[in-house]
């Protein structure tokens, strides 16, 4: 199936994947983020739960250095 | 002497917020944010750099949540929607935080605020629990009603983002500070170290800066620069100038006893 990634089209290799998964996928595990699906924010302590479906779009963000 | 900055019901011991943007690398960024003795530093929310290297160290390394306190701001934000979608996925990022700083411009040439649009993001944040920092321009009014609004702290500009140019309506300024009961704070505008002296000289609570630092020739020495300005302003303003004349009979050495050629 295929998700949008900030904004960027990826393609996963299966269906049903967890934004846990995700995170281990894309190297991403142990890092601060936070991410929105489809608009909405999923909190951390429900990544675990949350299956992703064919053409949602998550953005994932980090804290970098700004004023 | 014990003069804190209280914001949202925390006390700080440091009067100058800074910016943690346009440093050459995180070991300058650190370097520069010590020597200024900086507890609140602005960070920015961006999307991650998906593919980066497991190990590349990032700002939070760098500047870990335990020793500062964090102020995610909206930088880049043009509508009161994307501030506060910001802010959501700040709050998230940050375990629950609360404080922030919200901006929301309107002019990607000059970067001057969008007043309207902040209004209507302020509304919505405060509504939603947050402490508000809020940038704005130098307008008295604006400023009273964000206050009015619920926002934690006020912050005008004193010249432009990015500019330098200094305190350039300290008129202005002084009337946003004779209004307000919360903290208002100079944001944007700084260039060097006198400036920031006379935004604390007028009164202000404090001063959020960042390319002031990270674009002087030697960012490390200009952060210690700014914490002394902001610390001889702020007591310059607790003491209290002596009022200004255009000449005075009245020196300072005693005007008997003098020698005489007689």
């Amino acid at each position: 199936m295929h998700i949008f990634i900030n904004g960027n089209l990826r393609q996963l290799a299966s269906e049903n994947v967890t934004i846990s998964a995700l995170v281990v996928t894309l190297n991403l595990t142990g890092k601060r983020l936070a991410i929105e699906k489809n608009g909405e924010i999923v909190p951390r302590s429900q990544f675990d739960m949350v299956t992703l479906h064919d053409g949602d779009k998550l953005e994932i963000v980090g804290a970098v250095g700004g004023g | 002497m014990n003069d804190e900055l209280i914001i949202a019901g925390k006390a700080y011991q440091s009067r100058l917020l800074v910016g943690t943007g346009k440093y050459k690398d995180f070991t300058e960024t650190r370097a520069a944010i010590d020597a200024s003795g900086a507890q609140i530093v602005t960070v920015a929310i961006r999307r991650t750099n998906i593919g980066q290297h497991v190990g590349e160290p990032s700002l939070l390394d760098c500047l870990p949540p335990e020793e500062f306190t964090y102020l995610p701001n909206t930088a880049g934000c043009y509508s009161a929607d994307d501030a506060v979608r910001t802010l959501r996925l700040a709050r998230e990022l940050l375990d629950g935080h609360k404080l922030v700083k919200l901006e929301v411009l309107g002019d990607p040439k000059t970067l001057y605020p969008n007043v309207i649009e902040t209004i209507a993001a302020a509304k919505t944040l405060v509504k939603d629990g947050f402490d508000v920092m809020v940038y704005t321009s130098d307008d008295p009014i604006i400023a009273k009603q964000l206050e009015d609004i619920g926002c934690c702290a006020v912050m005008p500009l004193a010249s432009l983002i990015g500019s330098g140019m200094g305190i350039l309506n300290p008129w202005n300024l002084q009337i946003i500070i004779e209004n307000a009961k919360v903290p208002v704070l100079v944001d944007a505008g700084v260039g060097t170290a006198s400036d920031a002296a006379i935004a604390m000289e007028l009164g202000c609570a404090g001063i959020l800066m960042n390319t002031a630092i990270a674009d002087a020739q030697n960012p490390v020495l200009m952060a210690s620069a700014m914490k002394k300005a902001v610390e001889a302003g702020r007591e310059a303003f607790l003491a209290g100038r002596m009022p200004k004349k255009l000449y005075s009979a009245s020196p300072s050495s005693p005007t008997a006893g003098l020698i005489t050629a007689s």
